[in-house]
């Protein structure tokens, strides 16, 4: 089985948000780069072990510069055989997603399997686009994902509950917690990942972006917090329902 | 021109989500002069779109049409879209939304935003203001193609029902040639009272602080009282004392409750970003100095053991004097 999994370059989970120039561009400074977590903890490990059981390649595709270089290694640590960056500025979902089917069109890759969304733009957008531009079946939110020759049966998440859906192969799904648990990167891994190949590819020249981001900005801090005597929560209930009004 | 509302639906009834949704597409249309136009999947309660501003639903009443097959949802949008001319499609970013709105932006090529969390600002383009960064920031971002998509974010907007009322009209669309091949085999949960944790106004929440799984008998005690969705951090969903799909935070459910209680949980960043969105937050921790409370309005500081018990009762008390 070929499975392509795109991977994102997202700031570490711990990062301080700020921008710059005046609040148009995120603030690199001081940011540590991972591998979007439901790309790598729940899709990418998926994608290993449906390889591992069965046999096959896991192809890791990224869109960007040569800063996520890094990252890609990572995902080549934990095992994935081989990796593509395509070298464009990922303006937004719909350019990235162009981009990563011009290149999986002729590649014959059995199932695009990737995380529900990023921790940082949280669009939730490339997949469906994906499948779209691929003409393939898309389930996301996807929570299990079991694999018997041509067919894949998933749990997609819905609200309060899962659907069970079967589907023949190829297709696009996206990984929501559950689908697989988070590896840890061994030595081994993290030094045959020097040689695996990464190859770069020049744009498609086929995408445009559909949004632009004009500006960011911080929520507004919070006030004080209001501390209550541990042995009056009646006076806590009080508050909760003439002050806050929300019971 | 007019605003094109997808609406979904659960045992027939149109989501609360979507209704959302209607109202929003409904403001959009009466900024843009336009007609607000609800294309609802079999929904048997479709009247009531009317009540948020909804001027006509357009009703599919076949039950293949589906978020399982977001083809053939994607088919009928672009026919109802045509039919009355939309220039905006507005979804709820909720299970459908995430299936659906990214193909239909691929298929159609207008661009589409999602989490939004307010109306455009039609001044120069039609910019949205969006969550990112899990909600330690918002982004606001200009849709640059002439048909534009939004999907928003769930309980960012509170709903006010009038009195208005929209026609409803069946619509016959033919998606017979169209399909993803997804079969639906069964379906798990989703039927019970509690309301799930994106939707869920009250939530209840605890983490390691309550230091086992045996300890949740009073979390839960507590979210009956309220009628809350329980939650939990990340550790303990890690460790197996709660169920993966309670984890809020960052990298679990992001929740806008108008109330979100925390028991026996420090605050670390990935948590906050899940949770900031809240409009009020109770902590209850027995640390003072727990992240937490820099992030809450009310705050406890106190043992859960003693505090919650006591302020179960508390809440019982109210209820029993305010119904």
């Amino acid at each position: 089985m070929k499975i392509l999994v795109p991977i994102s370059k997202v700031p570490d989970t711990t990062s301080k948000i700020a921008f710059t120039d005046g609040d148009s561009k995120f603030n690199e400074e001081g940011i540590q780069w991972i591998v979007n977590p439901y790309d790598e903890w729940y899709a990418l490990v998926r994608a290993l072990e449906l390889v591992e059981a069965g046999g096959g390649t896991v192809t890791v595709i990224n869109v960007g510069d040569a800063t996520s270089d890094p990252v890609i290694r990572k995902a080549l640590a934990l095992g994935a055989h081989e990796a593509v960056r395509v070298d464009v500025n990922p303006a937004d979902s719909y350019v990235i997603a162009k981009e990563i089917s011009a290149y999986a069109a002729d590649k014959g890759f059995d199932m695009v399997l990737l995380g529900k969304e990023t921790i940082s733009y949280n669009g939730s957008e490339v997949g469906g686009m994906l499948a779209e531009f691929m003409n393939l079946p898309y389930i996301s939110l996807a929570s299990k994902l079991e694999v018997n020759g041509d067919t894949a049966t998933l749990d997609r998440t819905t609200e309060g509950g899962v659907e069970v859906v079967e589907v023949k192969l190829p297709l696009v799904a996206s990984a929501n917690k559950g689908m697989a648990e988070q590896r840890i990167p061994n030595m081994r891994g993290i030094m045959a990942a020097r040689s695996k190949p990464l190859t770069v590819v020049a744009a498609s020249g086929g995408a445009e972006a559909k949004t632009s981001y004009v500006k960011y900005g911080l929520p507004a801090p919070k006030s004080a917090v209001k501390l209550v005597d541990p042995e009056n929560m009646d006076e806590l209930v009080n508050l909760l329902h003439t002050e806050a009004k929300s019971i | 021109m007019s605003v094109l509302i997808v609406v979904d639906t659960k045992n027939g009834e149109v989501k609360k989500s979507s209704l959302e949704a209607a109202q929003y597409g409904a403001k959009v249309a009466a900024s843009i002069g336009g007609e607000a136009v609800a294309l609802s999947l079999n929904a048997s309660n479709a009247e009531v779109l009317g009540t948020v501003g909804v001027n006509k639903v357009l009703n599919v009443t076949d039950s293949s049409v589906s978020a399982s097959d977001p083809q053939k949802v994607v088919a009928a949008i672009v026919a109802a879209a045509n039919q009355v001319g939309a220039k905006v499609v507005v979804f709820a970013h909720d299970s459908t939304g995430k299936a659906v709105a990214p193909r239909l932006s691929a298929k159609s090529g207008a661009g589409l935003v999602t989490n939004v969390t307010s109306l455009p600002d039609t001044a120069s383009g039609f910019v949205v203001s969006k969550n990112v960064f899990s909600g330690k920031a918002h982004a606001h971002v200009n849709i640059l193609s002439d048909e534009k998509i939004v999907s928003i974010l769930p309980n960012a907007f509170g709903l006010a029902a009038g009195e208005g009322s929209a026609s409803v009209e069946d619509f016959a669309v033919d998606v017979s040639g169209i399909s993803s091949g997804i079969t639906v085999k069964a379906v798990k949960g989703g039927n019970s009272d509690v309301v799930p944790l994106p939707e869920a106004e009250l939530v209840v929440s605890a983490g390691r602080g309550l230091k086992g799984p045996e300890n949740w008998g009073m979390v839960e005690e507590m979210a009956g009282i309220l009628g809350a969705t329980t939650a939990c951090s990340r550790p303990v969903a890690d460790i197996g004392w709660r169920p993966h799909h309670e984890h809020v935070g960052q990298t679990g459910v992001a929740i806008r409750p108008n109330l979100y209680i925390a028991i026996g949980i420090s605050g670390a960043i990935q948590h906050l970003a899940g949770v900031n969105g809240s409009k009020v937050i109770v902590v209850i921790n027995k640390d003072p100095e727990a992240p937490f409370f820099k992030a809450a309005d009310y705050g406890v500081v106190g043992d859960a053991f003693e505090v919650v018990p006591r302020l179960n009762e508390a809440l019982r008390k109210f209820k029993a004097a305010n119904g």
